[in-house]
């Protein structure tokens, strides 16, 4: 069987099992799952009060009230992805370093950083992806713009890329339990830096704004991970300057560049593991 | 510490996020644009003086530590031990939140420090008080609120479902996020009739002048009767409870 397709089988392999175990406590289940929707709905609860008083976030930056939904739709559902997908995992990997139970991993015939990436999926965060889809096609009716084929599928190319990002930059902070045995904080840590990306990137303006600006699209690339792919849904959000239209391109390279970084952090921390007594 | 500093992160997006929205608003003749009467310094003002409230009011793991005693059968060295429970877990939480800010003030002062800027006009003596007044008020409202709830584990053994609901409703209705002044009505009105406002919005709505007067005395007032009606439930419930309790555990 082709890499690849072996996998991809083994990815739905896992995807069935936490299903199956999901489904066994399946209150426990839906408790999470209500209780993360309803952190959704407090949140737009508080978006839709600001928009009660305010045409637009920012002068003039196009991010009228159904503009920022889209937005926030599509946060929800890149952060839910990467929640679904990774979150658990990425919390799980100190606890593997320091029972020592990555031994088990490393003695696989599979890629560890895939197998320690995505052995659990989380499906209660799903219900938070479907709220962001739903939210995203609501105000696109709202706005009365219905994108083309090729923007759609554009946006989801860009949408994985955002989730990448993220992914990369979690595993990134993960990799580090390594060397510093306990690291909750940086998960924290993770998960500040990522709530900075939930705003449109224009709202960051001003003396302090810019540089701000400048350093979380460069240097840890989280802002262009939610807004590359809304602004591809929004019409009104055009392209004014050179920089706008190569933020797309650049966005694919910094996935390239930050997936890859993950990458090597990853396999030198794997390096430095020392097992741990048992 | 660190951690303290980096709960201070998302103070930075809700600076640039006001600033957006309070730059987009229609300004004529010339003045600042105002929200329900808070201009875009008020607001990042308000917004950090709610986190000051909030250290008072917030009492992390209070509720659970309860029911956690409860379920678990550990209460019962407070029924043959000469200590009351609500006032050892009181002076318990006093001293841990004295050791616990008396480190914390440093990230606190920082922060307060860098952005001076928003604070346009340092209230006068009496504010003074009276903020520090609501502000000691909010942490015995929190105490006893979470205490109350936590007891309800004699019935319940499991309050976690009601937190998660308290949890919820203060994120929104105490006034954390936004002043709740900005909540349409009816909501606006039914909210200030509940007590979670008094954990965050009514210190820092003190602090900056925008209770004054009558409204000033009435609010702390009733602050102050909020804490007496959970102190009271508090003690009843734990008078009662402990009727109904029947020992589970070792």
């Amino acid at each position: 069987m082709p890499q690849p397709l072996r996998y991809l089988q083994i990815f739905a392999t896992f995807a069935r099992n936490s299903l199956i175990r999901d489904m066994t406590f399946r209150a426990n289940f839906l408790i999470e799952f209500i209780s993360s929707l309803s952190w959704v709905f407090m949140n737009l609860g508080f978006y839709i009060l600001i928009f009660h008083y305010t045409p637009s976030l920012g002068r003039d930056t196009g991010w009228g009230k159904y503009e920022f939904f889209v937005f926030t739709g599509t946060a929800l559902m890149i952060n839910s992805l990467a929640g679904m997908l990774f979150m658990t995992n990425a919390d799980n990997f100190g606890e593997l370093i320091r029972r020592g139970g990555l031994d088990f991993v490393l003695v696989k015939p599979v890629d560890t950083q895939f197998l320690v990436s995505l052995q659990r999926v989380d499906w209660s965060s799903s219900g938070n992806f479907l709220v962001g889809l739903g939210l995203a096609v609501y105000s696109l009716r709202c706005l009365g713009v219905w994108p083309s084929p090729v923007t759609i599928v554009l946006y989801v190319f860009y949408l994985l890329c955002g989730v990448v990002i993220l992914y990369s930059l979690m595993f990134l902070l993960a990799a580090t339990a390594v060397w510093l045995g306990r690291n909750e904080t940086l998960f924290d840590f993770w998960f500040y830096i990522v709530s900075f990306g939930r705003y449109p990137m224009e709202i960051y303006e001003g003396r302090f704004g810019r540089p701000f600006r400048w350093f979380f699209t460069f240097i840890i690339p989280v802002l262009v991970a939610i807004n590359v792919p809304s602004r591809f849904l929004v019409q009104s959000i055009r392209p004014q300057s050179l920089e706008e239209w190569l933020l797309p391109l650049y966005t694919i390279a910094a996935t390239v560049i930050v997936f890859a970084v993950c990458r090597a952090v990853f396999q030198l921390a794997l390096h430095s593991y020392r097992s741990a007594s048992s | 510490m660190l951690g303290t500093l980096m709960r201070f992160l998302p103070i930075i997006t809700q600076i640039f996020l006001w600033g957006a929205v309070f730059s987009a608003l229609p300004t004529g003749n010339g003045s600042e644009g105002r929200i329900v009467g808070y201009s875009y310094h008020d607001m990042v003002a308000y917004y950090l003086l709610t986190m000051l409230s909030r250290a008072f009011s917030s009492m992390p793991g209070l509720a659970s530590g309860i029911t956690r005693e409860i379920r678990e059968g550990t209460i019962k060295r407070f029924i043959v031990q000469p200590i009351g429970l609500l006032e050892y877990l009181f002076f318990y939480r006093l001293a841990h939140k004295l050791v616990y800010y008396s480190v914390a003030i440093v990230p606190f002062a920082v922060v307060f420090y860098l952005c001076r800027g928003f604070f346009q006009e340092t209230p006068h003596g009496l504010v003074w008080a009276t903020y520090i007044a609501s502000l000691v008020l909010a942490f015995l409202l929190g105490f006893f609120l979470e205490a109350t709830l936590g007891l309800l584990g004699f019935w319940f053994l499991e309050v976690s479902s009601f937190l998660f609901i308290y949890m919820l409703l203060s994120f929104f209705f105490s006034g954390h996020m936004f002043p709740i002044d900005m909540l349409p009505e009816p909501m606006a009105t039914v909210v200030k009739l509940i007590p979670l406002q008094y954990l965050a919005y009514f210190p820092a709505a003190v602090f900056l002048g925008k209770v004054q007067g009558a409204a000033l005395v009435t609010g702390l007032l009733v602050q102050a009767g909020w804490v007496i009606v959970f102190a009271f439930l508090a003690q009843v419930a734990l008078r009662r409870g402990l009727r109904h309790y029947s020992g589970f555990g070792g």
